[in-house]
């Protein structure tokens, strides 16, 4: 890939990230401005994990508040329990409200920090393997599996809703310690941050080697031409999973952390629209690069956060008018303007390469 | 035995419901390949018609006559804008159509929490239409029936439509094959406009009809879309039959399932019926073949 940048760039690039976020953003910002960037950390977990999936496969993963809530939920599940034994109760603050004397048995293996931590990996992975084989293997249709995305979104958003076990519509709220520190604590919060931080970089540097692999090449010739690639003797259904299980896992992993972040995992976080909301900071970012969809996804956190203190239903139409614009009218994103723009520049010289920006007119279209 | 037949009753009922709200998904989703996500919000158009109609002509009844009527035309005049000033640009890429259709709907959605607040608003069902008829010792709503005959009509009209005028004659033509339409003399653009202006119009007849059965808000919709989308996958794309029989197959499934555990429960099994029913038939119940690879 030539359009990814070359090794020593890359390390100057990994560099330049680490001293922003672990040491410009800690002492720049206030403790609430950085737990707000912590949050949006996570947002851009995932919209790394879409970039992978939408831009360069070509799926349309819209339902990743699936994910993102699995993983939520269960290391909520934990903070719960471990809160009740830290108070001497058997069940967390909320079942005792609703008169619950007994731990549910589906709770009981999330009191261990290791179970936790491994459900938060196996059980998006398991969900996302076998709903991909299960949509890819049989060769459904790119508009179908993402008719079906939604459809998981919404049936888990209403599933979660119906449950009081987990605390219904309201989810699971006021968590006091995350393993064993107080999360109100400035100093705890400070180390969710750098959690956060720490998990973005690694997850950037694993989709870049995937993107660089054999393996990236096979996932962008599968969009391109899952036809031609079945020719060539390989099964774009095996390369679609992986795709689709890496950004699972990467939305069970930020909704992880969101949940001790931000202090509470609802469902209103696993629904449809917020499943797709995940979607136009990677489509603002650039869907096909590697960073552009970090950038995106922070960005439009942020700008969230700004229009939405000001003018309440304003974001409604700004994130309406982003979806119309970007995706109708600049499906390569800001990554790709810089592109357009620098070929402008050199319009007088020739073109010494074919293009190397994917065809992104098509990116949507083979799923 | 009652109970059978009351949930035969309700899964009838709630089938004839989604074969409403997906009649029009299966013209533009169907027969023309756009994934419209705003059609939820055609259909919330189609309630808040209703409700404004009633504002205006007090008698129940014949605002119901007269909003279905409008219903249809703000439907379809919705459809028709939206499919000239985005649609069109990007037929060649229907996954992206899906956002930008999701972006209108957001936009649309928050449009009505602008101008009727989010709190529900509530249309009163004519007084012919109150209580309820008893069906094999189960009772069923008169509304509910309504919206049977309703469906029942509208299925009726799109068929014979689409089989037997000029005008469904060029809409079948453009969808089997565009280039040989053209050749023909058929207008594709002007076939595409109006193929949209009947999905989408009957999107505002379903949001009439749901005002009988339910309060209206600026997500109702919403609420109704992606089961809606379901249907057609299931029924498969081109074949209004396969929209039928999904629909009432679901509404059917919907309602033993919901009977037997709970209603949260019951659309997570669906969900899970479906995807292993598309395992048996990946393009759904009925298929236009072809020997193309996509």
């Amino acid at each position: 890939m030539t359009s990814l940048l070359g090794r020593w760039q890359t390390w100057a690039g990994f560099g330049v990230a680490a001293v922003v976020l672990f040491g410009l953003a800690p002492a720049l910002l206030s403790d609430f401005r950085l737990s707000l960037l912590a949050k949006f950390l996570c947002f851009a977990i995932v919209a790394v994990g879409i970039g992978l999936a939408w831009g360069r496969g070509g799926m349309l993963v819209l339902g990743q508040g699936v994910f993102f809530g699995l993983g939520g939920y269960i290391m909520g599940m934990h903070l719960k329990i471990s809160d009740a034994a830290l108070a001497k109760q058997a069940v967390p603050d909320f079942m005792q409200i609703a008169g619950v004397k007994e731990l549910p048995a589906y709770w009981e293996p999330f009191a261990s920090p290791l179970l936790t931590l491994l459900a938060i990996v196996l059980v998006p992975t398991v969900i996302a393997a076998l709903l991909g084989l299960g949509v890819f293997k049989r060769r459904v249709k790119g508009a179908y599996f993402a008719i079906l995305s939604q459809a998981l979104a919404a049936a888990l958003a209403i599933l979660l809703i119906g449950q009081t076990s987990v605390g219904g519509s309201n989810g699971l709220t006021n968590f006091r310690t995350f393993f064993g520190f107080a999360l109100k604590d400035p100093v705890n919060k400070k180390m969710l941050f750098f959690i956060a931080a720490a998990v973005l970089l690694i997850v950037v540097a694993v989709v870049r080697q995937l993107m660089q692999s054999r393996y990236g090449e096979l996932l962008v010739a599968v969009r391109d031409g899952e036809e031609r690639v079945r020719f060539l003797g390989y099964d774009p259904a095996n390369i679609k999973v992986v795709a689709y299980v890496v950004a699972a896992l990467f939305a069970s992993i930020a909704g992880a952390l969101f949940a001790p972040i931000v202090g509470f995992i609802a469902p209103s976080q696993v629904g449809i629209v917020p499943s797709i909301a995940f979607l136009i900071g990677v489509a603002i970012g650039g869907r096909t690069t590697l960073l552009g969809p970090v950038l995106g996804a922070i960005g439009v956190a942020w700008a969230q956060t700004l229009l939405s203190e000001r003018f309440p239903s304003g974001w409604t139409y700004a994130q309406g008018f982003l979806f119309i614009v970007v995706v109708g009218f600049f499906p390569a994103g800001l990554a790709g303007l810089g592109v357009l723009l620098r070929r402008r520049r050199k319009k007088a010289e020739p073109d010494p390469q074919p293009d190397p920006e994917p065809e992104s007119e098509k990116a949507g279209a083979t799923a | 035995m009652d109970v059978l037949i009351g949930q035969l009753a309700t899964g009838l009922s709630l089938g004839s419901i989604l074969l409403l709200a997906a009649l029009g998904l299966s013209l533009t989703f169907g027969q023309m390949g756009v994934i419209n996500m705003a059609h939820g919000e055609f259909i919330m158009a189609g309630c808040y018609t209703a409700y404004l109609v009633q504002q205006v002509v007090s008698s129940a009844g014949t605002s119901l006559l007269i909003s279905l009527v409008l219903g249809f035309l703000v439907g379809g005049a919705m459809g028709a804008l939206l499919e000239i000033t985005l649609i069109q640009r990007m037929y060649d890429r229907p996954l992206d159509t899906l956002l930008v259709t999701f972006g209108v709907g957001l936009i649309l959605q928050q449009i009505a929490r602008d101008l009727f607040g989010a709190p529900a608003v509530n249309v009163v069902a004519p007084a012919w239409l109150s209580g309820g008829v008893e069906l094999f010792g189960a009772v069923v709503p008169k509304t509910r029936i309504f919206i049977l005959i309703l469906a029942a009509v509208c299925v009726a009209a799109l068929a014979t439509a689409l089989k037997t005028s000029p005008m469904g004659r060029r809409i079948r033509a453009v969808v089997q094959n565009r280039d040989l339409a053209e050749t023909s003399g058929i207008s594709s653009r002007k076939t595409d406009i109006t193929t949209f202006f009947i999905g989408s119009g009957l999107a505002g007849v379903a949001g009439v009809a749901l005002t009988l059965i339910g309060s209206t808000s600026p997500t109702t919709g919403q609420s109704y879309l992606i089961d809606a989308f379901l249907v057609v996958v299931v029924g498969g794309l081109g074949q209004i039959k396969g929209t039928v029989i999904a629909a009432l197959a679901l509404g059917f499934l919907n309602s033993f399932i919901e009977y037997n555990t709970t209603a949260s429960l019951a659309k997570v099994i669906l969900f899970v019926i479906i995807v292993i029913f598309l395992q048996v038939r990946p393009q759904g119940l009925f298929t236009v073949r072809t020997r193309s690879l996509v």
